[in-house]
């Protein structure tokens, strides 16, 4: 295809690596998970309107092992996405553009995502357990 | 003599043409949506964790009744539709950029709409029935 004749810009793997980058990445990783993820909403809501049984199948399912290691990586995706994202408007408020900030930034959505998913999975566990 | 006949032929400035709307004729309005979207799935977002969390133990029956609460029943079909309207546009800047063959973006991105608005559509209908069954 003529399309694929053009020069590409230089990718990922020419730059060094640095926390505004993936940064940038995870935020359209999560994101991309996340959308999956939402397939997991429809079905729970789906389950509890068919019924008793059905719902009961959807907490089995989402409880097991696979399930809860799933349910960890979306957790930690929501906060992260959450975070970055609130990040994002800020920037596109006109904030914390000085390279300092945006460096400073970056580390702060990581560890705010990561408070936030050790501690509803710490609520989780104090709670008794999933599902 | 000629080139003056042309420019009298339109008296509007080519910016007219071009304006608010840009090389790829849709505007801001993409990015507008994106952030409205967002803005709106910081609140939906932590709230629906929050009402999650608040359900673990729940039993059938009672996970039932939360739902059907008239303002969870609410939030929830707000956060349903603003959530899959997000992630198609999420979504189609990242097919956008990663698929160069013209026929494959476009049947992935059609293909993602339609997935966007069964799955949405099908939440709206299970809350509903979940809020309208005694």
């Amino acid at each position: 295809m003529a399309d694929m004749q053009r020069p590409l810009s230089p990718h990922i793997q020419v730059y060094r690596w640095q926390v505004q980058m993936v940064s940038s990445i995870l935020h359209r990783a999560t994101g991309i998970a996340l959308s999956v993820g939402s397939l997991v909403v429809v079905g729970g809501l789906l389950a509890l309107a068919a019924g008793e049984e059905q719902f009961g199948c959807f907490k089995t399912v989402a409880g097991n092992p696979l399930g809860l290691v799933l349910l960890f990586g979306w957790s930690w995706s929501l906060f992260y996405h959450l975070c970055n994202g609130i990040r994002h408007l800020l920037q596109d408020a006109g904030a914390g553009y000085e390279i300092v900030q945006f460096v400073r930034s970056s580390w702060l959505s990581a560890t705010g995502s990561i408070v936030l998913t050790v501690l509803v999975w710490a609520y989780v566990l104090m709670a008794g357990g999933a599902a | 003599m000629n080139a003056k006949s042309d420019v009298v032929k339109d008296r509007r400035h080519p910016l007219k043409a071009a304006r608010g709307l840009g090389s790829a004729k849709s505007g801001v309005d993409h990015w507008w949506v994106q952030r409205v979207t967002a803005a709106a799935l910081v609140a939906l977002g932590i709230w629906f964790v929050i009402l999650v969390l608040g359900l673990l133990h729940a039993d059938y029956a009672a996970a039932r009744a939360a739902v059907a609460r008239p303002w969870n029943a609410l939030l929830l079909i707000a956060f349903v539709l603003t959530m899959f309207w997000h992630a198609v546009l999420g979504l189609q800047v990242v097919v956008e950029d990663y698929v160069h063959t013209r026929w494959k973006e476009v049947l992935l991105l059609v293909a993602i709409k339609f997935l966007a608005v069964l799955g949405a559509l099908a939440s709206v209908l299970a809350v509903l029935r979940i809020a309208l069954t005694p």
